[in-house]
């Protein structure tokens, strides 16, 4: 792997995050769906953490939170920790189970708008925000995390569009490798000595 | 070669984590002057610029969804609207005879007309929104200090109260809106016995205003108007200058008065499709803070 090629997925992560934020606020929380506004940041950090892995997940999740948090006037680390859970947890699922299954987007997903809905609005709580917990705000959280699943395979989908290629096995590069080595990495090269 | 790999993994998961810990703890025990607050509003003001041309430019994209939620939604509204009409036609003779009165009489006694025109009127525009308005609503706007605007300035849209400023950068402000959990509003329903209360959103359902401590056996009725209150007392002075329309009863169930002392009201201005909004900004004198309700 030479220089450029290194610093290709973080860079490529980077620019991802960036106009997620932009858009996100400038554009996409502007339009409500049933009373919700809909959040592709959680849906976008959990597509890296299962196309990357629990570690650039969890730095990509911990960078997007806190950009949300800055440009929002929020208090800052609320988001960061939520989203650092996120990318890692999907990572490792990636890393534990290599889930091969068309549908897991979807349900990792869904489990991502879940925590960030219940978890914002848990700490926001914690915070000192004083509102009643009612049907009402259990019925809202309900349909925010129906829309974040229904969004979770597009999302998934421009995600691994966007990163495809600089990933550490990514399959084309496994096919390039394929051809120049002759199917074996270097790490699973015989060593003379053995 | 795995343990160093997994030892690598674990130590930056803590340490994101222990910064992440960090700054929550150091930016909620900070007042607004603060280091992280300014680094905050740098970044603001640096964003402001693009997130005002990322939504100029999604506008399209925007209207495209608004459209369909709009459609829907504007045929109940017609039948609604219709039925209002054909009420408030019967109302509006009796009205011009009273307004023609009225004016006659504050002419006699040189009172403001109403209140607003000590107030400067800047149009802004929305840019930016934040994603979760479950527990917090609020939009951000193009304009900031060096327009004039302060922390408490009201904000009003489609001829209704949008909400107050609640943070300012130089070039961009946050606008907390009467649908946020945080907000309390003092009204007055424009019934016979001109009640008061005090208005705050439903947990839910933020579009569902409800007016709070009214007296038990108010008589309000299906589309009252409900105003800003705008109390003055010695120490305390309202966010919000009286009379600003603010949105209409939907249901004022006698039961629920009796019991809850509450009705419902549905806000006048489009607060999830607002694209410009105006900030009233004050008479220079009025600098500071001022309290959103009495103690």
């Amino acid at each position: 792997m030479n220089g450029i090629e290194g610093y290709q997925l973080p860079l490529r992560l980077a620019a991802l995050g960036f106009l997620t934020v932009v858009i996100q606020i400038a554009a996409v929380s502007q339009i409500t769906v049933f009373g919700v506004s809909v959040d592709l940041s959680p849906l976008v950090v959990a597509s890296v953490g299962l196309l990357a892995g629990s570690l650039p997940g969890a730095v990509f999740g911990f960078a997007v939170g806190l950009f949300v948090d800055v440009a929002l006037v929020q208090t800052l680390g609320v988001t960061s920790l939520l989203f650092i859970a996120i990318g890692y947890w999907a990572g490792r699922l990636r890393e534990l189970r290599d889930p091969a299954h068309g549908l897991t987007p979807l349900a990792v997903g869904a489990a991502a708008t879940a925590f960030a809905v219940v978890g914002f609005s848990l700490m926001q709580f914690m915070l000192g925000v004083r509102a009643p917990v009612s049907w009402l705000l259990l019925r809202q959280v309900v349909v925010t995390i129906l829309i974040g699943t229904l969004l979770a395979l597009p999302i998934y989908a421009l995600v691994r569009r966007v990163v495809q290629g600089s990933l550490p096995d990514d399959p084309r590069r496994r096919r390039r490798r394929a051809y120049t080595t002759g199917g074996l990495s270097p790490l699973q090269r015989p060593s003379a000595g053995r | 070669m795995y343990d160093k790999q997994v030892r690598r993994r674990r130590a930056v998961l803590v340490l994101l984590v222990v910064v992440s810990l960090i700054l929550l703890t150091a930016y909620f025990g900070e007042s607004a002057g603060s280091p992280l607050h300014s680094v905050q509003r740098g970044v603001v003001t640096v964003l402001s610029p693009i997130q005002e041309g990322a939504s100029r430019a999604l506008k399209p994209v925007r209207d495209l969804f608004g459209w369909f939620g709009d459609t829907a939604r504007a045929k109940t509204e017609r039948d609604q609207l219709k039925a209002q009409r054909d009420r408030l036609l019967e109302q509006v003779a009796g009205y011009q005879v009273a307004v023609q009165e009225n004016r006659q009489l504050r002419g006699l006694l040189q009172i403001d007309s109403n209140g607003l025109d000590a107030y400067d009127k800047r149009t802004v525009r929305v840019i930016g929104r934040p994603p979760n308005n479950l527990l917090l609503d609020r939009l951000q706007v193009d304009a900031g200090s060096s327009a004039g605007v302060r922390i408490g300035d009201p904000v009003v849209a489609d001829g209704g109260l949008v909400g107050h400023v609640s943070f300012v950068a130089s070039d961009a402000s946050f606008v907390t809106l009467i649908t946020d959990p945080s907000s309390s509003v003092s009204v007055k329903v424009l019934n016979t016995t001109g009640d008061t209360g005090l208005l705050k959103p439903s947990v839910g359902d933020p579009l569902d205003l409800l007016v709070q401590l009214l007296p038990r056996h108010a008589r309000i009725r299906q589309a009252d108007i409900v105003v800003s209150g705008g109390f003055r007392t010695t120490r305390l002075e309202s966010l919000y200058p009286p009379n600003i329309p603010i949105g209409r009863v939907t249901k004022a169930d006698p039961e629920e008065l009796a019991s809850d002392q509450q009705v419902h009201v549905a806000p006048i201005a489009d607060l999830r499709h607002l694209d410009f909004v105006q900030i009233l900004i004050g008479p220079s004198g009025s600098d500071g803070e001022r309290a959103q309700v009495g103690p």
